[in-house]
């Protein structure tokens, strides 16, 4: 065990290629899949904040719900959607990374969209008849309450981050964890315990376990700072 | 949310009341069951300066905020002299500021105002010489203190060179010398064409401002009339009740 640490150590202390690979292509993913999920989430958000349309609520309880979807049954889910002979089997994603990005923006959607929705809702209560008074369009208040938000929009992307590296079960079944190819820090942890690879897997369970640690110290030292102190 | 209802603004035809800038019909706001605006119906007259008094929780804000179009009534008429619906501004009785510097805010209301992006520091800086606040200017709006954050307010509501400007308690939190200021700048805005609408709890100030008068109790109108008589002699039961302090019946 205490040699195990060591060898962890002595790995990451070297730059070890195997063991750096995996951690970029985790960053990669995951990077790819939060960028995109919030291209997707927080128009959505904003929509959802903004736009009183019949059967508005019956979706807000949804996409909250949806906030803790497992990572498995996504995982499930694309796998029949990707497979041969799934509705997208000719998109040929299984086993890629792409389909690895597409399982975690699955997985964050809902998050950033739940919270990003939040954070319009508060900030539009707050600011639009004040706009309007001043004369703004329906544009320029869009456009003021997303500046406006983008601090708490930050720790929506850092949620979405923390959620999106520590997800195994998703990546798993969709990416199949192939050497070089689709191998992340979650799914080659899994796979090197059970090998009995310790050392191997500790040393990316210290890289995970510092990424998360910073993305999650990250959000709370955002939420916690007096937003009000800030300008441009 | 539901909805909101539609009332079509009518614009006033000029021959017809040549010196009425703004006319509320029987105008109510109803939220569950509670008419918080009912039948309130009166004339703006163009010139002077008009207050709106009344106890707390009248309906002078939702009035306010019925006139500059931010909610509309269930039912009633508003008239108004033509252009203007699109140029009012309020001021609100709590200011609202963006996360931005003083200047900042003042220079995003002229963006909104459409003014040149050139000509906007000049004139921002113009304003916050207005509301005293050219010291504080890089200070960021939250970190103001209440009577700057409410003069800040009231200079950025000037951004748009309002026709019409309603102005909810725009004194309640000024220091003498801040309440002075303010009120010469409404004076000033007026004479310069500005039609000023104020809501205010202090008798004194609304003697020393208004030339007309419509007092409000619980979303009623109970009397519309010139200053001096009003503050001479208040017609309502109402308003003679207020100014003595005493509960209204
Ligand atoms: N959105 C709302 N929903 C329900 N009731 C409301 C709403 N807005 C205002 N009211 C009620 O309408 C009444 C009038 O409110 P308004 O803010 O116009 O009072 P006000 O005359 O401005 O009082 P104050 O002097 O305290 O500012 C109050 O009783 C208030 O509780
Ligand atoms: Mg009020």
């Amino acid at each position: 065990m205490d040699n195990g640490f060591l060898d962890a150590f002595r790995m990451l202390a070297r730059f070890d290629p195997d063991l750096v690979e995996i951690i970029l292509l985790s960053i990669k993913v995951s990077f790819s899949a939060v960028a995109v999920a919030l291209l997707l989430a927080l128009p959505f958000g904003a929509l959802l904040a903004t736009w009183p349309f019949p059967g508005r609520r019956a979706l807000v309880v949804l996409v909250n719900a949806l906030m803790g979807l497992p990572p498995v049954v996504v995982g499930l889910g694309l796998y029949l959607l990707f497979s041969h002979r799934g509705a997208l089997g000719v998109l040929e994603f299984l086993y890629t990374p792409t389909a690895m990005i597409v399982a975690q923006t699955v997985l964050v959607f809902p998050i950033a969209a739940s919270l990003s929705r939040q954070v319009f809702v508060d900030l539009h209560a707050q600011y639009d008849e004040m706009l309007r008074s001043l004369g703004a369009n329906k544009w320029q208040i869009l456009l003021t309450v997303f500046w406006e938000a983008r601090r708490s929009l930050l720790t929506v992307a850092l949620a979405g981050m923390g959620r999106a590296l520590s997800e195994v079960g998703a990546v798993m079944i969709v990416g199949g964890n192939i050497d070089h190819v689709t191998r992340v820090m979650t799914t080659a942890i899994a796979l090197e315990t059970s090998k009995g690879s310790l050392a191997f897997a500790m040393a990316l369970g210290i890289v995970l376990l510092a990424l998360s640690v910073i993305v999650n110290a990250a959000v709370s030292f955002l939420r916690t700072d007096n937003g009000g102190a800030v300008h441009v | 949310m539901s909805e909101p209802k539609i009332i079509p603004l009518h614009s006033l035809s000029a021959t017809d009341t040549p010196d009425v800038v703004l006319r509320l019909s029987d105008v109510t706001y109803t939220r569950r069951d509670e008419k918080l605006l009912d039948c309130v119906s009166f004339d703006i007259p163009s010139d002077g300066m008009t207050a709106i008094l009344g106890p707390n929780g009248a309906g002078k804000t939702l009035t306010l905020r019925v006139i500059a179009g931010l909610i509309a009534p269930d039912s009633g008429r508003i008239d108004m002299a033509d252009g203007l619906k699109d140029n009012m501004a309020l001021v609100f009785q709590t200011p609202v500021l963006l996360r931005r510097s003083a200047r900042a805010n003042l220079i995003h209301a002229l963006k909104i105002a459409r003014v040149p992006r050139r000509l906007r520091p000049r004139q921002a800086d113009e304003l916050l010489a207005l509301a005293d606040l050219l010291d504080l200017a890089d200070r960021p709006a939250c970190a103001l203190s209440g009577g700057e954050q409410q003069r800040l307010s009231i200079v950025r509501a000037l951004a748009r060179e309002p026709r019409v400007l309603l102005l909810d308690e725009p004194t309640a939190s000024l220091d003498p010398r801040s309440t002075a200021a303010i009120e010469r700048l409404a004076r000033r805005t007026m004479r310069l064409g500005t039609k000023v609408i104020f809501v205010t709890h202090d008798w004194a100030q609304a003697k020393r401002l208004a030339s007309g008068v419509i007092f409000l109790h619980r979303g009623q109108v109970t009397e519309v009339t010139r200053a001096p008589q009003f503050f001479d002699d208040p017609q309502s039961r109402a308003a003679r009740c207020y100014k003595l302090g005493r509960l209204i019946p």
